[in-house]
């Protein structure tokens, strides 16, 4: 394909996929390793509610409330789940549940009941977001790259996706060590004086912070399916903290491209004539990752006694 | 038989001692829900020495070491460690949980845990060099593991993962060693291992306080016993406190007769 | 209007729904519970993500072979034979990998969902413009069922329905004890199948009313609300299925009264009202009741450790001991104990040698296993047994009196 057709149509759509799923699968590592993959999970279905009442509040699609909100909802829930385990004494699985299904189900009414048929938003849009209209019409090849006028019209969301994916490496690089400790020995960690509690909200939030951003281009599926896809295979690939990050790196992307390619191009080749969905597609092709490191992983199998 | 009361049984000591103790507790009380573990204990542990927790199943003795560290928030009670509060002096003490509280599972290699015993030194962003390197090399010789460094730590067998717990300890550079049931489930090799390097830190004037199940093992590898069950039933020598009476105390006579014989303990 | 649908004069499909919705409601109450105890209700959310793909196929099969693709047991069986597929990964995955449950809940759960979106995408091009309604899966709508389709989800719920109270007993044996359920003969892996089996069940025949993505709802909040008021496996599948049933009944009529509001939210959010109450207000596990307990509990504690302090001569430490003894009238803002403080201050010291005895002595085991530093010695022992150790005691040394 030529630059001219491609720069435009595919390099936005492709790069806002790549960054969402990198954003998401670097958390998720630590969110697979402290037994919380269902916290991705949760924060994505919480998203919804959150970005409807920041638009019935200001009244506008704008993204910064919009984020703002979801991102507010997210550590709603996290607060939520926490007070419902200690003070009830529930297991933590039937909290996350009882809470993300009670907020989504709040936020699905407030959009019925609410007039917002003229505005982008709808639950089928928050589920599978819409990557591929994230076009950038200004291009005209790979030219455009190095024209600064129309760098100007790139899509929003790029942009976006990739200031949470900075964000995010910036937040691993400087508490890898914080984050180790109370994810491997929680108990040791405090004796240092670490807050270890800080430590895993501040995770949470983090992983909340990359999930709003991505969900808003690429909708709730490739969120949940890239906090814990790409992380759950890499744990099956090796034993090492820091080559699981980079294997959990190469599937995401990997997903990321071959989701894409296969939903723009894959229906053609089968003589139709439509794309589907681009989003539906990253999450099947990370599950299918996901399932040969399943079958071949050389780490695929358990070490070590799991803690009591 | 001594019908005083355990708090009575030593003199109250002096704020003197107080200050001078590694690990003072005054009052401490821990609860899970509206079950006391841990009911209004007192403990001076003496500097330069071994003390021993002792009691049965259940009886607080792990509690009372987290709650001492900040682990687990008490519901009442103070903690000084050498006379300061415990948040100033935390660089002073290291820890060695139980080997079962955490997932061996993890991705980590020997080399890295032991490596985590320096995080005061490394903190947030500081790279790690050669010479920490070698620091943790050094810790892991003294617990005769260097061949592992570079394992995964679930290849590991029990004791193994014992020592490299110990090893990591070992890096903090502590003057307290609190030790949580350091030779539960370990293989007799590692057992020697672990009271030689104990008894060399002591050498070296450092304090240690484990807790303890093996009742046989108490005279030999430690100086002083720590009696509790829920409540402080002892604290002294073990010439003092390890007693068949206070033993029969803490154990609430389900401690056969014969099993306190067999301890060879010294007559009062 | 509510009242009509509350009491099913709406119609004759409103009416349907509507029971169908409350016996559904009660049978995944009542799973739910066993679920719940199993600590797998998150399991529940993977296998009901699951059922998009075989809702999918099957209507793109059943097109295929020139049926309707909307015919709903069509539809439901390829639904259930998706997230059957799905259940089996999720244990494949825990069993044959390191991977944890969760992670393999929420990879099952994205990667099925996000295929069924794909194969939905495909079924819009198939039917080029016409809606094949499948999108009412996704949150449920039973505004303009068909009859059949009332039906289908009125026999739906009764047979579930059956099913957990014909299965009720070993399932509870299984939940409560599998150690024990397995050593009296109950296959403990057959029945842990069967409440899977159940919880599919319900998923399928509630994907029409409340929709995949909020179906898990109906089998956890149920039991974690009943949680709050019992500690007992057959009372709480009881507490729950009621729940659930009144949960779905009040949802499926509000949402029959007003088009515009989707059932399945409207019957989480009952369901949560109540959960929200019953966090609130149970008697014995409800934040009321624990926070009172637990100030209570804080108080005696300190008091106890107070009262031993002064009969020891020990100084107090804690402010708070300190207000808590003032208040009582037992000691002097300077840490000395009153006439009052005194006398309660060497009851207290006795007591604890009292108890120092019976926890020594292997007659009084029982009683001694009951010791936790706060229980008043006379609530274990008679009064002849006090006066007993207290011979032995004879005149107790280091009280001041």
């Amino acid at each position: 394909m030529s630059g001219t057709e491609f720069v435009p149509l595919s390099l936005t759509p492709l790069l806002i996929g790549i960054f969402s799923a990198v954003a998401c699968a670097l958390p998720g590592n630590f969110l697979v390793l402290r037994r919380q993959a269902l916290i991705g999970d949760a924060i994505s279905h919480v998203v919804l509610p959150g970005i409807v009442v920041a638009f019935l509040v200001t009244g506008v699609v704008a993204a910064a409330p919009m984020l703002l909100g979801a991102a507010a909802a997210a550590v709603l829930s996290v607060a939520m789940i926490e007070a419902i385990r200690r003070l009830g004494g529930i297991e933590p699985g039937a909290a996350m549940g009882l809470t993300f299904t009670t907020l989504f189900a709040a936020g699905v009414l407030l959009l019925e009941q609410s007039d917002t048929s003229g505005v982008h938003l709808d639950v089928e849009h928050a589920l599978y977001g819409n990557l591929e209209s994230l076009i950038w019409l200004d291009a005209i090849g790979w030219q455009s790259l190095v024209d600064p006028s129309a760098l100007a019209e790139l899509p929003v969301e790029l942009f976006r996706v990739s200031m949470a994916l900075i964000g995010v490496c910036a937040f691993l690089w400087v508490f890898w060590r914080p984050l180790v400790l109370s994810t491997f020995d929680e108990g040791f960690a405090r004796t240092l004086g670490l807050r270890t509690g800080s430590v895993g909200l501040a995770l949470v939030i983090v992983a909340a912070v990359a999930a709003v951003a991505a969900f808003d281009a690429v909708g709730s599926i490739i969120v949940i399916a890239m906090f814990i896809c790409p992380p759950a295979a890499a744990r099956l690939m090796t034993n090492r903290l820091n080559i699981q990050l980079g294997w959990s790196v190469v599937f995401a992307v990997l997903s990321a491209v071959l989701g894409y390619v296969f939903a723009g191009f894959g229906p053609l080749w089968f003589g139709f004539d439509n794309a589907v969905s681009a989003a539906g597609m990253i999450a099947t092709v990370s599950g299918v990752i996901l399932g040969l490191a399943a079958l071949f992983g050389p780490c695929r199998k358990r070490l070590g006694a799991p803690a009591i | 038989m001594s019908l005083e009361l355990a708090a009575n049984d030593g003199v109250i000591p002096t704020e003197h001692a107080l200050a001078q103790s590694p690990l003072a507790l005054r009052g401490m009380t821990v609860s899970y829900g509206q079950t006391p573990v841990v009911f209004s204990v007192d403990m001076t542990v003496t500097e330069g020495a071994m003390t021993a927790i002792i009691g049965p199943n259940g009886a607080g003795k792990s509690t009372l070491l987290k709650a001492a560290l900040g682990i687990v928030t008490p519901l009442a009670g103070q903690v000084s460690v050498f006379g300061r509060p415990l948040a100033s002096e935390r660089h002073r003490i290291a820890y060695v949980p139980q080997r079962a509280s955490v997932d061996w599972d993890f991705p980590t290699r020997v080399i890295d845990v032991v490596l985590m015993g320096l995080y005061r030194e490394l903190g947030l962003l500081r790279r790690i060099r050669g010479q920490h390197r070698a620091k943790a090399m050094a810790c892991l010789e003294r617990v005769g593991m260097v061949d592992f460094a570079d394992r995964q730590i679930g290849q590991l067998s029990g004791g193994q993962q014992q020592r490299v717990f110990l090893a990591r300890a070992l890096a903090q550079e502590a003057d307290l060693y609190l030790l949580d049931e350091p030779f539960a489930g370990v293989d007799a090799a590692t057992e020697k291992a672990i009271i030689d390097v104990l008894k060399s830190l002591k050498q070296d004037g450092k304090t240690i306080v484990a807790v303890h199940h093996d009742l046989a093992t108490v005279a030999d590898y430690f100086d002083r016993v720590f009696l509790i069950n829920t409540r402080k039933i002892a604290e002294g020598t073990v010439a003092e406190a390890f007693t068949p009476e206070n033993l029969d105390r803490t154990y609430g006579g389900r401690l056969a007769t014969g099993q306190i014989d067999q301890l060879d303990l010294v007559a009062v | 209007m509510l009242w009509d649908a509350l009491t099913l004069q709406l119609g004759y499909n409103a009416t349907l729904v509507t029971i169908g919705a409350a016996l559904l409601g009660v049978s995944a109450g009542v799973t739910g519970t066993f679920l719940y105890l199993r600590k797998r209700a998150l399991v529940s959310d993977a296998i009901s993500h699951a059922t998009l793909p075989g809702v999918a196929l099957a209507f793109i099969v059943m097109v295929a072979l020139g049926a309707d693709g909307r015919s709903l047991p069509g539809l439901l069986l390829g639904a259930a034979v998706s997230s059957w597929i799905g259940l089996l990964c999720v244990n494949w995955l825990t069993a044959r990998t390191r991977l944890a449950e969760d992670a393999a809940i929420g990879a099952v759960l994205s990667v099925f969902f996000g295929f069924g979106i794909v194969l939905l995408t495909v079924i819009q091009t198939m039917t080029a413009g016409r809606a094949a309604g499948l999108e009412g899966f996704l949150l449920g709508s039973t505004a303009g069922m068909l009859f059949n389709d009332a039906v289908v989800i009125a026999v739906g719920g009764a047979v579930t329905l059956a099913l957990v109270v014909a299965l009720r007993r070993p399932m509870g044996l299984v939940a409560f004890d599998p150690e024990f359920a397995a050593a009296s003969g109950v296959n403990v892996r057959r029945i842990d199948l069967a409440i899977m089996g159940l919880a599919l069940a319900v998923t399928v025949v509630g994907l029409k009313v409340v929709g995949l993505v909020l179906i898990v709802a109906m089998l956890i909040i149920p039991p974690v609300t009943a949680r709050f008021w019992t500690d007992r496996t057959d009372k709480m599948a009881v507490i729950s299925g009621a729940c659930g049933g009144a949960a779905a009944w009040i949802g499926a009529a509000i949402s029959a009264t007003a088009p515009s509001l989707p059932t399945g939210p409207i019957i989480v959010l009952t369901s949560f009202a109540l959960f929200l109450l019953s966090l609130l207000l149970a008697p014995n596990r409800g934040l009321l009741a624990v926070g009172m307990r637990h100030r209570r509990f804080q108080r005696r504690v300190h008091m106890r450790q107070g009262l031993l302090a002064l009969a020891q001569g020990q100084p107090i430490f804690e402010r708070f001991t300190l207000t808590l003894l003032r208040r009582a009238g037992l000691a002097h803002a300077d840490g000395v104990a009153t006439e009052d403080g005194k006398a309660r201050a060497a009851k207290a010291l006795r007591d604890e040698t009292r108890w120092q005895v019976v926890r020594a002595d292997q007659a009084f085991e029982s009683a001694a296993a009951l010791y936790d530093g706060l229980r008043d010695i006379e609530t274990v022992l008679t009064n002849d047994q006090i006066d007993e150790i207290d011979r032995r005691i004879g005149n107790p040394k280091g009280v001041a009196t």
